[in-house]
């Protein structure tokens, strides 16, 4: 192997690794602040200026904090739950191109770790592994709050990865690569996805909620009905690596779906760059606004939405499509 | 007035709320699933929520930078007031109030001084026992023992008490004509009137 290329690779790496981390954690002072201000509230206010600082003094409290294995739990498995959910999360994000290439020093960097030809296929896996976080970190507790979280959990991904496969099923059949670079190229000379596949989009975006586990679908901890769900036992980091994951898979299914539907980065110019970086705060906005306004479901309600609903429908669309390519 | 007086609420403005049957077969169902899809009932939560962001009329109060005024009923540690003619204390040590304290908080001692006259020499109230029932300042007969509107009493003890000294209005303040009078049970708040509404009672 090419002696650049592997340094350049692991520099990617490390800069997505700390740019999202920090992102993590400057998402929820942004999450605090927005839904504060729409419940007319301040929201931290008090460390630092606007209360930025709020995240440092969250995370020493969070790295400072005792690391409890409660009596019960299955140690191995309780252990490694909230590493699997970080991990993935982050692991999701070699695939997707962050930026447009661009030429520092004469040297030509593309800022994606690895431009694999199946890219949206392995992001999605990915992130569907990121479900054996709090199914085992559920299942590894020793109580009932946690274990109706991980029965829940398993509910929600399995029925949501139908949906989320099944919509992105038509936008592949159009451009014919699983690459989220081809994805990119194609919506180049051919127009958004969101204007040919506009079921598509709204479908995978709602998948999306429940990919990420927010608010209409945020019965997997829903803190009124049963506490913190899979993170009830735990403390300090581990749960805090729990938090990671969840804003993490935010900010890349973020990144995922203007990417896919609304013409990506564009041409390559800076301009695409930004306007990628406005579509993202968009769509990490929106799983905010929409957790101050909307009540979250019953996973009946959910389930029914799922296979009732938006997998007929998704269905459907992937036919409909298929008929027009064909004739 | 006249609007409680006319009992005829039928009449008064209201209406029955339009509420459609529930669909029991199938069809009305998924014809009600259809509608409420289609006339996105969702995005009015979602407007009305981004109104107030943008409208960002704030409610917060940063407390201990900012505090509210509290009513002259509110009752929180007491105080207690001097005569107004000769700054003297007001309390002639009757005992009253460590008699009705109901939570029994109120620990008092008294001695006949040179002058013949009932001199209180130990007065003590346990904050942490104390329900701010406001009986001892209704049972003083000379409006000597008040509540205040001091409520930042947090003690690392349960047993926090307050003395006869820290409770009495200080001599300088007396004479700087300063002691607030506590306006008692039946008192309003300042400007009520503009916000008071009229219940049907008041017939």
């Amino acid at each position: 192997m090419d002696m650049a290329y592997l340094i350049e690779t692991v520099i990617k790496v490390v800069v997505i690794l700390l740019v999202f981390s920090a992102l993590a954690g400057i998402g929820t002072y942004f999450e605090r602040k927005i839904l504060a201000f729409m419940q007319r509230r301040l929201g931290p206010t008090n460390v630092g200026p606007f209360g930025l600082l709020q995240v440092g003094a969250d995370g020493i409290k969070l790295f400072t904090k005792e690391d409890i294995i409660p009596t019960n739990v299955v140690a191995p498995i309780f252990k490694i739950a909230p590493v699997i959910t970080a991990a993935t999360a982050f692991m999701a994000a070699a695939a997707i191109p962050f930026l447009p290439a661009f030429t520092v020093f004469g040297y030509e960097v593309h800022p994606i770790v690895a431009d694999i030809n199946i890219g949206i296929l392995y992001v999605l896996g990915v992130m569907a592994v990121g479900l054996f976080g709090p199914l085992l970190g559920g299942m590894a507790s020793a109580n009932k709050f946690s274990l109706l979280s991980a029965a829940r959990a398993a509910a929600v991904f399995i029925s949501y990865e139908v949906v989320t496969g099944l919509s992105i099923l038509a936008p592949i059949m159009m451009v014919g690569s699983l690459s989220l670079i081809d994805f990119n190229n194609y919506q180049i000379e051919n127009g958004w996805i969101l204007w040919s596949q506009p079921l598509a989009f709204i479908l995978f975006w709602i998948a999306a909620f429940a990919e990420t586990g927010r608010t209409p679908f945020h019965l997997i901890a829903n803190d009124h009905e049963i506490i913190d769900g899979f993170g009830t036992e735990y403390s300090g980091m581990r749960w805090g690596l729990f938090f990671i994951g969840e804003y993490a898979n935010m900010f890349f299914i973020s990144f995922v779906i203007p990417i896919i539907f609304l013409g990506g980065f564009g041409d390559g110019s800076i301009f695409g760059a930004l306007a990628l970086f406005g579509k993202m705060a968009f769509f990490f906005f929106f799983f905010l606004w929409v957790r101050a306004a909307w009540p979250d479901v019953r996973p009946d309600q959910l389930m029914w939405l799922c296979w009732k609903v938006l997998m007929p429908l998704a269905v459907i669309n992937v036919v409909i499509t298929g008929f027009v390519m064909m004739f | 007035m006249e609007q409680f007086n006319n009992r005829n609420v039928a009449d008064n403005g209201y209406f029955m709320v339009d509420i459609e049957d529930y669909p029991t077969d199938g069809w009305g169902k998924f014809k009600r699933i259809v509608q409420r899809t289609f006339r996105l009932e969702l995005f009015v939560g979602l407007w009305v929520v981004m109104r107030e962001m943008i409208k960002f009329d704030i409610h917060t109060i940063s407390y201990p930078q900012e505090k509210m005024p509290i009513g002259p009923r509110y009752r929180a540690v007491h105080e207690m007031k001097r005569l107004w003619e000769s700054d003297a204390e007001r309390c002639i040590g009757c005992g009253l109030c460590e008699k009705i304290c109901i939570s029994d908080c109120i620990r008092m001692d008294t001695k006949i001084d040179e002058e013949s006259r009932k001199e209180v020499t130990e007065y003590t109230i346990n904050l942490g026992r104390c329900i701010f029932c406001g009986y001892c300042a209704e049972v003083c007969p000379e409006l000597a023992i008040t509540h205040g509107g001091e409520y930042e009493n947090a003690s690392d003890q349960r047993e926090h008490f307050v003395d006869y000294d820290y409770m009495l209005t200080p001599i300088d303040v007396m004479k700087a004509n300063a002691q607030k009078e506590f306006e008692g049970f039946g008192a309003i708040t300042p400007h009520e009137d503009e916000r008071v509404k009229k219940t049907p009672l008041s017939y």
